[in-house]
């Protein structure tokens, strides 16, 4: 009998981006990322900078949901005119949920289809993904493994850059490029393969290389002998995210237990 | 000095074929009074620059929108803008899509009146690769490709503030100023709707802490007390969820058409009354994020 959800393995897993960081700016965007921010600072990394979701910055991370009786623990002002300086400088790692990867690494989040002037499906745009993985590190949550997250070929517009050589333009810049993991509802990826190629770094419990490797629209690097099972959440984990950090369970909405 | 005008004259100075810019973020501290004024008119064909929201998707709903230039645009109630989204899938509007830090650099070179500024964002993505117009640099001190992002100079921007004296002396008391200083900035005319105008005599040192950018740069001033809504004008209000609800459904031509009756086409005083008076506006929380 396990005594954990999947959502609460991704958030765990997802933690671990932020280890060894340092003093950075840890934006976790959407419930399962900022969850695993927030876990990061309470435990291994509490030298990460947060934020209140707006404006300022916070000692210790706000709770998701109904805020209730909690008021923030406020430590400094981190403005978007702030934010941008900060990410400029390289002091940041976010982790986001792009639409679409690629092998490259490369993620969208502005649109579906091939005709920019006429998109299939227009999302977001590309938000900040061009500066901010150009200059900081940068890690994913994708909560559906599947051939339409994971693609073949490239994504439709390529909004973040990635280990992609035949986008590289001559004199840019690539050291602060910096791709962490994909953590995602079937297993942990990382950038570690030749030529930064995407990796099985762990498989979540039950999970096989087969479905990951089915479910993804390009060739993943298998490195068999360290392939590990991704740690299971510790107890102390798991009472950090349900008595302080999530009591309203808002987690298996974004993430639903599969079992 | 007085340039406190109504919002029908200050509106009545753009052009068809303008380039407008428009302060706030998503749906934070958004001119829509301002806004709604433009749309009631049969001015069109404007090149907007937004970190955008309904401002947008209210500007594309009424097709007066040629082109934008945009690093998002999102409701925030819910990520997508859906009357952007519409306009966007049927391919009615032309768009430079740049990152946001790109905008924001773009905006500051027009605001220094300087050609481009200098950036790394961009490099390796579609945000240069379609759009073509934005070239890319060799350091003069190095071998290094940058991106030389061009200066974004805008005809108008339009901003809402909390408070202003009739001079322009203006202030901003949310959390988040966002880049409505690099707008200002950028513009050659600048239109603020503001919550409040207040006597020159009652601005002091503490005040002026929220005074983000200086009187020279504002043309026109419009009182609009919650001129925000359905946006937020945090302290004062928050977003209105249900109207940014009613607005996102009012997404075919009847239902519009509807939207545009009720909440547009009629005066700022009576916009209150309708979307449900004073009290309820004020009661708007501030949303947590």
């Amino acid at each position: 009998m396990k005594n954990f959800t999947l959502s609460e393995l991704c958030i765990c897993a997802a933690s671990e981006a932020w280890r060894d960081d340092g003093e950075v700016l840890a934006t976790g965007i959407g419930i399962i990322p900022r969850l695993a921010a927030s876990l990061a600072k309470l435990t291994h990394s509490p030298e990460l900078m947060m934020t209140d979701g707006e404006a300022y910055l916070v000692s210790e991370p706000v709770p998701v949901g109904r805020r209730g009786d909690y008021i923030p623990k406020i430590e400094g002002y981190m403005n978007y005119s702030r934010v941008f300086l900060n990410l400029w400088k390289g002091h940041r790692h976010a982790m986001t949920g792009p639409v679409q990867i690629d092998k490259y690494g490369q993620t969208n989040i502005s649109f579906i289809g091939h005709n920019s002037n006429k998109p299939k499906a227009q999302l977001l745009g590309a938000r900040g993904f061009p500066g901010n993985t150009i200059n900081h590190s940068n890690s994913m949550f994708v909560p559906r493994h599947d051939r339409r997250s994971f693609v073949e070929g490239e994504v439709d517009m390529v909004s973040g850059v990635g280990y992609n050589p035949s986008r590289r333009l001559k004199g840019m810049r690539e050291d602060f490029i910096n791709l962490k993991i994909i953590v995602s509802n079937l297993a942990v990826l990382d950038f570690k393969g030749p030529d930064h190629k995407i990796r099985i770094k762990s498989l979540h419990p039950n999970v096989n290389l087969k479905e990951v490797q089915d479910n993804t629209g390009f060739e993943l690097v298998v490195d068999s002998e360290n392939i590990t099972e991704t740690p299971l959440p510790s107890d102390k984990q798991l009472l950090i995210i349900r008595e302080f950090l999530d009591p309203e369970n808002l987690r298996e909405k974004a993430l639903p237990d599969r079992s | 000095m007085d340039k406190v005008l109504s919002a029908f004259e200050a509106i009545s100075t753009i052009q068809s074929g303008m380039t407008i810019g428009i302060g706030g973020w998503g749906s934070r501290r958004k001119p829509m009074s301002l806004i709604r004024e433009l749309i009631k008119t049969d001015k069109t064909d404007f090149t907007l620059v937004s970190y955008g929201g309904p401002d947008v998707g209210m500007l594309c709903a009424a097709e007066k929108v040629k082109k934008l230039i945009f690093g998002f645009v999102t409701l925030e109630t819910s990520p997508l803008e859906p009357h952007f989204r519409k306009a966007r899938q049927e391919g009615k509007i032309d768009i430079m899509e740049i990152d946001e830090g790109m905008m924001n650099l773009g905006l500051t070179a027009a605001g220094m009146r300087l050609p481009f500024n200098v950036t790394r964002a961009g490099l390796g993505t579609d945000a240069l690769k379609l759009n073509p117009d934005i070239k890319t640099i060799k350091s003069p001190y190095s071998d290094e490709t940058l991106v030389a992002m061009p200066a974004i100079p805008l005809d108008i921007a339009l901003l809402h503030v909390h408070e202003t004296d009739s001079l322009g002396n203006s202030f901003i008391f949310g959390p988040d100023p966002f880049f409505d200083e690099q707008f200002a900035r950028a513009a050659s005319k600048v239109i603020i709707s503001s919550e409040r105008i207040i006597p020159t005599e009652e601005i002091n040192t503490e005040k002026t802490i929220w005074n983000r950018f200086e009187r020279s740069l504002v043309s026109t001033i419009v009182e609009a007390k919650f001129g925000a809504h359905p946006t937020s004008a945090a302290p004062d209000y928050g977003f209105d969820k249900a109207h940014l609800e009613e607005y996102s459904n009012s997404i075919e031509p009847d239902s519009w058409k509807k939207y545009f009756d009720t909440f547009i086409n009629i005066e700022n005083t009576e916009y209150v009354q309708a979307v449900g008076g004073e009290k309820f506006i004020s009661s708007l929380e501030v949303p947590v994020f």
